[in-house]
């Protein structure tokens, strides 16, 4: 499969403060790729980097072969590279069809007589959804009563859509139940096997395992390590992810003061 | 597979669909405030024309502004000063036919240009300083305020300015703003009939059009909105530049019927502008609302005032009865939405 996106060596540094330095990814098309990392090894600067919000100091980005060059995350997603953030995705009190057009609103009609064209875009948003295997008997209820999981799955069907090539998924489990975080995890597989693009960025290294074919892991805004599919285990990658040798002595501080008290 | 959501997505029932509409608990309100005034009547006249004609032309004026307040809200933001705009408008076009001579007709475009701008000016300090519109639109109104007293005293002597109706043009402007529909015995303001076109157009923006969508989503959550590509600073100024349009109109109504202006016209009204939009089910945190619910919370505030004068109350209590009935409908409004919506608003 070829490469959707790559960053090669790239770096982004805010003032005197460091936050990406060398980092190089390849993201195939029709694959998950993870991105993992503890709090502050520098997984939001990729996406805002990735997403169109920042550029990169150094480095080269490229997307679908050719050098990328965003002002703004509205130039990224013309690209096709879609982000759907943990707890901005969509809006609570507006029905599940709005949600689904916001800022791409089909309309019919013209001039003053233009308006929205609701019974396609309900028909619309229904089907994409029964596609993924979110069957709504009512496309009009405010999506704020649907569970976290499925809010998230309607912004993973929305962004495919519109016409999504890559699709990056900023912590989408981390608010989640267990069983929530299945069935985000279940159409991020479906969003894979149409061919898009996943980059699934997680603090989380089981659910990355469960469905990731590589796994990139920062640490304080370098890349750590990597990993493919095929010569990786969950204990691994747990353990890679959570500094290795620190965890060792983690455990072992952590069992002194036990033994203490 | 496809069977995930059976257990949590409840068909919801036609009664539940009706009773999580915003504008429903002020519709029952105006129901109910109607009983009320046509049992309490002295007159005889409140369920007939004669009442009709009475709070129709209160409503209508209060209608109109509230349904531009409404909207606005919904986006998430306030505007203290439609009420002085009113004021401002109406005066502005009165010293400019009387101390300049001018058609009414270039003091009308002049005035609501004026509105406009001020309204302008409204969005775009709250979008560029980030303060609350609260603030920013208090701000404006005591500036405002200000300067009608200010500047009509310095211009006229008085506190008023009189006399719009001998400007040139008067009688065209007069007929298409503020002539009065002779139905039977009784007169129909022609601002009703322009508060009834607001408000299908109020309507018609807010759940048929793109701008609705944007209004919607502005207010309901700002950021997800601006992920999503919604243009929210251009959707939120749009609708201060509305608000302000909306006053300014109805001053030309005001300084058309009244022929002249008192300095200190329309001070106050921006909080019935806000009750109206309240009442009909309008979110004070925004995202929710609609214009129909604006134009019949309108209606209960124009029954209210023409209501207690024929039921022979004192008519000094009307302010009470409006706070106890806007407590009474937000507090209704809410259960009933939280209700309709399952636990979760």
């Amino acid at each position: 499969m070829a490469n959707a996106l790559e960053l090669r060596n790239v770096g982004k540094s805010f003032g005197s403060v460091i936050a990406l330095q060398g980092v190089s990814i390849e993201v195939e098309e029709g694959a998950v790729t993870c991105i993992l990392g503890d709090n502050g090894a520098g997984k939001s600067t990729l996406i805002k980097i990735l997403s169109g919000v920042h550029k990169p100091s150094s480095g080269e980005f490229i997307v679908a072969g050719a050098p990328a060059d965003y002002d703004s995350p509205r130039d990224a997603l013309d690209a096709g590279i879609a982000t759907v953030f943990q707890d901005l995705a969509t809006i609570p009190l507006m029905s599940i069809w709005r949600n689904f057009f916001i800022g791409n609103e089909m309309t019919k009609g013209w001039g003053p007589f233009q308006r929205l064209d609701v019974a396609s875009m309900k028909a619309i948003a229904k089907q994409q959804l029964l596609a993924m295997g979110i069957d709504l008997r009512d496309v009009n209820q405010a999506i704020g009563t649907l569970s976290g999981g499925e809010r998230q799955a309607v912004a993973i069907a929305r962004a495919e859509y519109f016409g999504a090539k890559v699709l990056i998924l900023d912590e989408p489990t981390s608010a989640l139940g267990v069983r929530q975080s299945g069935i985000v995890l279940k159409y991020l597989l479906k969003a894979k096997e149409r061919g898009v693009a996943v980059i699934f960025i997680t603090h989380n290294p089981s659910h990355a395992f469960l469905v990731g074919d590589r796994f990139f892991l920062l640490n304080r805004g370098q890349l750590l390590n990597r990993f493919e599919r095929d010569n990786v285990q969950l204990e691994e990658l747990t353990k890679a992810m959570a500094g290795g040798r620190d965890l060792e002595t983690l455990t072992e501080e952590i069992q002194a003061v036990r033994d203490r008290g | 597979m496809s069977n995930v959501t059976d257990e949590r997505v409840k068909r919801a029932s036609v009664f539940t669909k009706v009773l999580s509409m915003p504008e429903v608990g002020a519709f029952l309100g105006a129901i109910a405030i109607f009983i009320l005034f046509t049992n309490r009547d002295t007159t005889g006249n409140f369920a007939g024309l004669g009442g009709l004609a009475g709070w129709s032309d209160i409503a209508s004026t209060i209608g109109m502004v509230g349904i531009a307040v409404s909207l606005l809200m919904i986006a998430g933001e306030f505007d203290l000063s439609s009420g002085v705009m009113v004021g401002s408008v109406g005066l502005l076009i009165g010293l400019l036919v009387t101390k300049l001579n001018m058609n009414i007709w270039l003091a009308i475009v002049i005035g609501m240009a004026f509105a406009g701008g001020i309204g302008f000016l409204n969005g775009w300090l709250v979008i560029k300083t980030k303060l609350p519109s609260f603030i920013v639109t208090l701000a404006t109104f005591f500036v405002l305020k200000g300067a009608n007293l200010a500047y009509t005293m310095m211009v006229t002597g008085a506190v008023r300015v009189t006399g719009v109706d001998a400007a040139p043009g008067y009688q065209s402007a007069f007929n298409l703003f503020a002539l009065p529909i002779q139905v039977g015995k009784f007169q129909i303001q022609m601002s009703v009939f322009w508060w009834i076109g607001f408000t299908i157009v109020g309507t018609w923006v807010l759940t048929r059009t793109k701008f609705g969508n944007w209004i919607y989503a502005s207010g309901g959550d700002a950021n997800a909105a601006r992920n999503a590509g919604v243009p929210v600073a251009r959707t939120k100024i749009s609708l201060f530049v509305t608000t302000a349009l909306t006053a300014g109109f109805v001053g030309v109504i005001d300084v058309l019927r009244l022929q002249g202006m008192q300095a200190g016209q329309g001070i106050g009204n921006e909080f019935f502008y806000i009750i109206a939009a309240a009442v009909g089910g309008t979110l004070l945190t925004g995202g929710a609302g609609s214009a129909i619910g604006a134009s019949i919370g309108a209606v209960i505030m124009g029954m209210a005032y023409i209501g207690i004068p024929y039921s022979q109350w004192d008519s000094n209590w009307t302010s009470t009865f409006l706070g106890l009935i806007l407590f009474t409908a937000v507090l209704v409004n809410t259960y009933i939405g939280r209700k309709a919506r399952g636990g979760k608003r």
